[in-house]
C-alpha cells in the first residue's frame, strides 16, 4: 500500500462520494471529474500511461464537459437543491450492499494477487499500436464503425428538428 | 568539450553541478526543483514582454504608438499592468459560487503550467522526457475546457456562462483538426516522444533543414495547426467568447485583480505551449534553419522560433476581424477537417513514396481538396446587395 | 484562392508598422502634451467676451440684453443686469451687466448665444485645457474671467475678427455721422416753424 496508490485512490473515492453526496448538481459533475482524474493517476501509477493519457482526454476533457452540458440543457443546473437523503434509502442500501457484497466475493476469487503490484513496469506505445493494427484489427474496425455510427446519428439527431420545424410552418400555413 | 557545445549545454550542465553539491537523500526533490523554477520564472517573464510587445505591435499596426510614457518605450508597462492587477480590490458576486469561483483560475493556470513539462526546449531540455508527450500535452489541453465551464458557471451571470459555452464549443470543436494535424506529423516521425520528433527533423540535407513544414504536407498541417491553435487559445480572430465588444469578456467578467490576471496569464501561456508544440512537431524544435548555424545553442533557437510565432500572432489580431460563432464552427467542421484527413493522407503518400515523386503527389494531394473546398466555401457567400424588407 | 485576402490583409498590415517607423504620414498619431495638432480656424469650446481698448469692464461690449441667457439652451448663462448706464463704443450710454457667469460644465457649446447675440460682445473661444480640481466653483466662469480682448478674440479667429471688425466699424461710422449731422442743424432749424413743427 505505497502512496502512489493512496494518493489516486483517496482522490477517486472522495470525487465519487462528493458526486452522490452534493447537493448542487453542477458541484456533482465537478466531483465527477476529480474522480476521472483519480482514475487516470491511478493509471499512470500502473504503468499505464497511454491509457492515463487517453482517459484525460476523453473523460475529464470531454465526457465531463458533455454531463455538464447535459446537466444545464436538462435545467438541473438551476433546480432546488433537493436533500441528499431519499426516503426509500434503507431499499437504496440493500442494493448497494448486495452489490457491494458480489463484486467483493468476484474479486477475492480472481487471480489478481496483492504481489503484483511491487513491480511496475511501462511499455512504450508502440507496442499497444502494433496490437493495435496486428491482433486487435477487428475490435478497432469495430470501434471505427461505433464512432461512424454514433457520428452520424449525432447529425441525423441534429438535422431533423429544423426540417420539423419549418414543416410544421407551412402545414400551418 | 567544446566551447559551442558547452554553450548548448549550459542549463542542464548547471542543473547537474547543483544536484551534484545536494546530498544523496535531497538529490531527486532538489532536481525536480530546479527543472520546475526556471519554468515557473521565465515563462511569466516572457508573458510579461508579450503583453508590452503586443500592446506596441497592435499600436503600430493601427497607425499609433503603444504605450511609451511609462519607461522608455513603455518597457515599464507591464509592471505597471501587474501593480494594478495585485493592488485592485478582488470583488465576488455575492449570488457566485464561491468555491468553484476560487478554484477556476487555480485550476486553469495549474493545467497551463503542467503541459510545460514535456516541451523540449534544447537539446536534453525536456523537463520530462515523456514517452508519449505528445499525447500528454492535448490531454492536458483539453482539461483546460473544465476550468473555462467552472469560470464561466460559477459566476451566476447569463453572459458569462454563454460565453464560457461558446468557448468550450469553440474549443471542443478545433481540438480535432489541432489533434489531426499533429498525428500527421507524428506519423511521419514514427513516435509520440517529443525529444525524438525534434532530433527526426534536426538533419541537413546539404544547407537546407529536414523540417516538416518545408514539405506540402507539412506546410498544410502546419497552417492547420496554428489555425487551430489560435481557436484553442481563444485569440483573434477567434475570440468571440471573450471580445471585449461583444459579451465584454464572456466566463472572465466576474473576476477582478488577481484572478482575472490569472485568466490573462493562463491564455498566454497556453499561447505558448502551444507555439511551443507546433514550433517542435513542425519547425524543427530547437534545431537550426541552416547547416551552417548550429553553432548557437538550440534553446536560443527554440526561443527565437517562439517569439517569431508570437509576433506571428499578434500581427494576425491586429489584422483580421473577429469571426461571428456560427461562422468559426463552420470553419472547423466544414473546411479544417476534410483539410485534416486529406493532409493525413498526403503524409500516408509522402510516407511510401520516394524521389521528386513524393512532392509531386504530395502536393497534389493537399492542393486539389484545398481549391475545391475553398471554392465551396466561397461560393456559399452571398455577397450581393442587401435588400431590405420593411413591416407593412 | 481561399486565404488570399487574408495573406493581402496581412501585407496591408505589415506596411503599416514598417512605414510607421520611417514616415510620419503613415504614423498619424501625435505625442499629445508634446506635440499638438494645429486647430483648425472655426473650433469653438466655450464662450468668452469680447472687450475693445484697454480696460476690461469698461470696454466690454455686452449690454445684458439677456438674449443669450433665454436663448441658452441648458441654461448656463446667468446674467443681472446693473441699475445704472455708462456710455459704450459710440457714446451711447448702455446697461451692462453686474453679473455674468457661464457655467462651462453645462455648456454644449451650440453657438446659439453667439448666433443670437446683436452686439458682437460674446465669442467663441478654442481653448480646452479647462479642468480645474473643485467640480463646481472652478467650472462657473464670472465675467471677469469671460473678458478677453479684441486682439486676442483677433488672434483666434482671424478671419471672423475681420469680418465683425469691419461690420462694427461700418456701424460705429454711421453712428458717427448720424451723431455729427444731428449735431450740425441746430441753428437751421429756428427759422420756418410749421418746417419745425413737422419735423418735430
Amino acid at each position: 500500500m505505497n502512496l502512489s496508490f493512496l494518493i489516486p485512490a483517496i482522490i477517486l473515492l472522495v470525487g465519487a462520494a462528493a458526486a452522490n453526496m452534493l447537493r448542487n448538481l453542477v458541484h456533482c459533475v465537478l466531483a465527477l471529474t476529480l474522480a476521472f482524474a483519480g482514475f487516470a493517476l491511478l493509471y499512470f501509477g500502473l504503468g499505464a500511461e497511454f491509457l492515463g493519457l487517453v482517459q484525460l482526454l476523453v473523460y475529464v476533457g470531454a465526457v465531463a464537459i458533455l454531463i455538464a452540458f447535459t446537466v444545464l440543457l436538462t435545467g438541473g443546473g438551476t433546480a432546488g437543491e433537493q436533500t441528499v437523503l431519499s426516503p426509500r434509502w434503507l431499499q437504496g442500501f440493500l442494493l448497494a450492499g448486495a452489490m457491494f457484497l458480489l463484486l467483493g466475493y468476484g474479486i477475492s476469487k480472481s487471480r489478481f494477487t496483492a504481489h503484483a503490484a511491487t513491480s511496475v513496469r511501462s511499455y512504450p506505445v508502440s507496442l499497444i499500436g502494433d496490437a493495435l493494427i496486428t491482433s486487435y484489427a477487428l475490435p478497432l474496425e469495430m470501434l471505427g464503425v461505433l464512432l461512424t455510427v454514433a457520428t452520424i446519428g449525432g447529425v441525423v439527431l441534429a438535422i431533423r428538428e429544423p426540417r420539423q420545424a419549418s414543416q410544421s410552418v407551412k402545414v400551418d400555413q | 568539450m567544446s566551447s559551442i557545445q558547452l554553450a548548448d549545454q549550459i542549463f542542464v550542465l548547471l542543473k547537474h553541478w547543483l544536484v551534484g553539491r545536494v546530498p544523496v537523500s535531497l538529490q531527486p526533490v532538489v532536481g525536480i526543483l530546479i527543472t520546475v523554477i526556471p519554468i515557473i520564472c521565465v515563462f511569466p517573464a516572457l508573458f510579461a514582454i508579450t503583453t508590452i510587445l503586443e500592446r506596441k505591435g497592435l499600436g503600430r499596426i493601427q497607425n499609433r504608438y503603444g504605450p511609451n510614457r511609462t519607461g522608455p518605450f513603455g518597457i515599464l508597462q507591464p509592471l505597471a499592468d501587474g501593480v494594478k492587477a495585485l493592488t485592485k480590490e478582488d470583488i465576488v458576486p455575492a449570488n457566485a459560487d464561491k468555491v468553484v469561483h476560487f478554484f477556476a483560475p487555480v485550476v486553469l493556470v495549474m493545467l497551463v503550467f503542467l503541459a510545460y513539462a514535456v516541451l523540449p526546449m534544447g537539446r536534453n531540455m525536456a523537463a520530462v522526457d515523456l514517452d508519449c508527450g505528445v499525447l500528454f500535452f492535448f490531454a492536458i489541453g483539453s482539461g483546460t475546457e473544465v476550468a473555462v465551464f467552472m469560470a464561466g458557471w460559477s459566476s451566476r451571470n447569463k453572459y458569462a456562462l454563454l460565453g464560457a459555452m461558446r468557448a468550450i464549443a469553440q474549443m471542443i470543436s478545433y481540438e480535432i483538426p489541432l489533434i489531426l494535424s499533429a498525428v500527421a506529423a507524428i506519423m511521419i516521425a514514427g513516435t509520440l516522444n517529443l525529444q525524438q520528433i525534434v532530433t527526426q527533423q534536426a538533419g541537413y540535407s546539404g544547407i537546407f533543414p529536414h523540417w516538416y513544414v518545408f514539405t506540402p504536407w507539412g506546410f498544410a498541417a502546419f497552417l492547420l495547426f496554428i489555425i487551430s491553435a489560435t481557436a484553442e487559445s481563444n485569440r483573434s480572430p477567434f475570440d468571440l467568447p471573450e471580445g471585449e465588444s461583444e459579451i465584454i469578456a464572456g466566463y472572465y467578467i466576474e473576476y477582478s485583480g488577481f484572478k482575472f490576471a490569472l485568466f490573462f496569464l493562463g491564455e498566454y501561456l497556453g499561447m505558448f505551449s502551444i507555439s511551443a508544440i507546433a514550433i517542435t512537431l513542425f519547425l524543427g524544435g530547437w534545431a537550426a534553419p541552416f547547416s551552417f548555424l548550429t553553432w548557437v545553442p538550440s534553446w536560443l533557437w527554440f526561443f527565437a522560433k517562439l517569439v517569431t510565432m508570437i509576433l506571428c500572432f499578434i500581427w494576425v489580431r491586429g489584422t483580421l476581424p473577429r469571426l461571428r460563432q456560427d461562422q468559426l464552427m463552420n470553419f472547423a467542421w466544414k473546411f479544417m477537417l476534410p483539410m485534416a484527413l486529406v493532409v493525413l493522407t498526403s503524409a500516408a503518400c509522402w510516407r511510401y513514396t520516394e524521389g521528386w515523386q513524393r512532392w509531386a503527389i504530395s502536393f497534389l494531394v493537399v492542393i486539389i481538396p484545398y481549391s475545391w473546398l475553398g471554392h465551396g466555401m466561397m461560393s456559399n457567400r452571398k455577397l450581393e446587395q442587401r435588400k431590405y424588407r420593411f413591416a407593412e | 484562392m481561399l486565404g488570399g485576402g487574408i495573406l493581402k490583409g496581412l501585407a496591408v498590415t505589415a506596411r503599416n508598422v514598417v512605414e510607421g517607423f520611417v514616415s510620419k504620414e503613415r504614423l498619424t498619431t501625435v505625442q499629445y502634451p508634446e506635440e499638438r495638432v494645429p486647430q483648425v480656424e472655426a473650433t469653438r469650446d466655450f464662450p468668452f467676451l469680447v472687450f475693445d481698448g484697454e480696460d476690461p469692464m469698461a470696454g466690454l461690449r455686452c449690454v445684458a440684453c439677456q438674449i443669450c441667457e433665454k436663448e441658452c439652451p441648458p441654461k448656463c448663462i446667468y446674467i443681472d443686469k446693473s441699475s445704472d448706464k455708462k456710455p459704450d463704443a459710440t457714446g451711447k450710454p448702455q446697461f451692462y451687466p453686474a453679473r455674468f457667469d457661464i457655467d462651462i460644465s453645462v455648456c454644449m457649446s451650440c453657438q446659439i448665444c453667439v448666433e443670437v447675440c446683436p452686439f458682437e460682445a460674446i465669442k467663441m473661444d478654442v481653448e480646452f485645457e479647462l479642468s480645474t480640481n473643485d467640480r463646481f466653483d472652478d467650472l462657473l466662469y464670472d465675467k471677469h474671467k469671460l473678458a478677453k480682448s479684441n486682439e486676442y478674440y483677433n488672434h483666434v479667429h482671424p478671419t471672423e475678427a475681420a469680418a465683425v471688425d469691419t461690420k462694427l466699424a461700418v456701424e460705429r461710422a454711421k453712428a458717427a455721422a448720424r451723431a455729427a449731422a444731428a449735431a450740425q442743424p441746430k441753428p437751421a432749424a429756428v427759422s420756418p416753424a410749421p418746417e419745425s413743427g413737422a419735423q418735430a
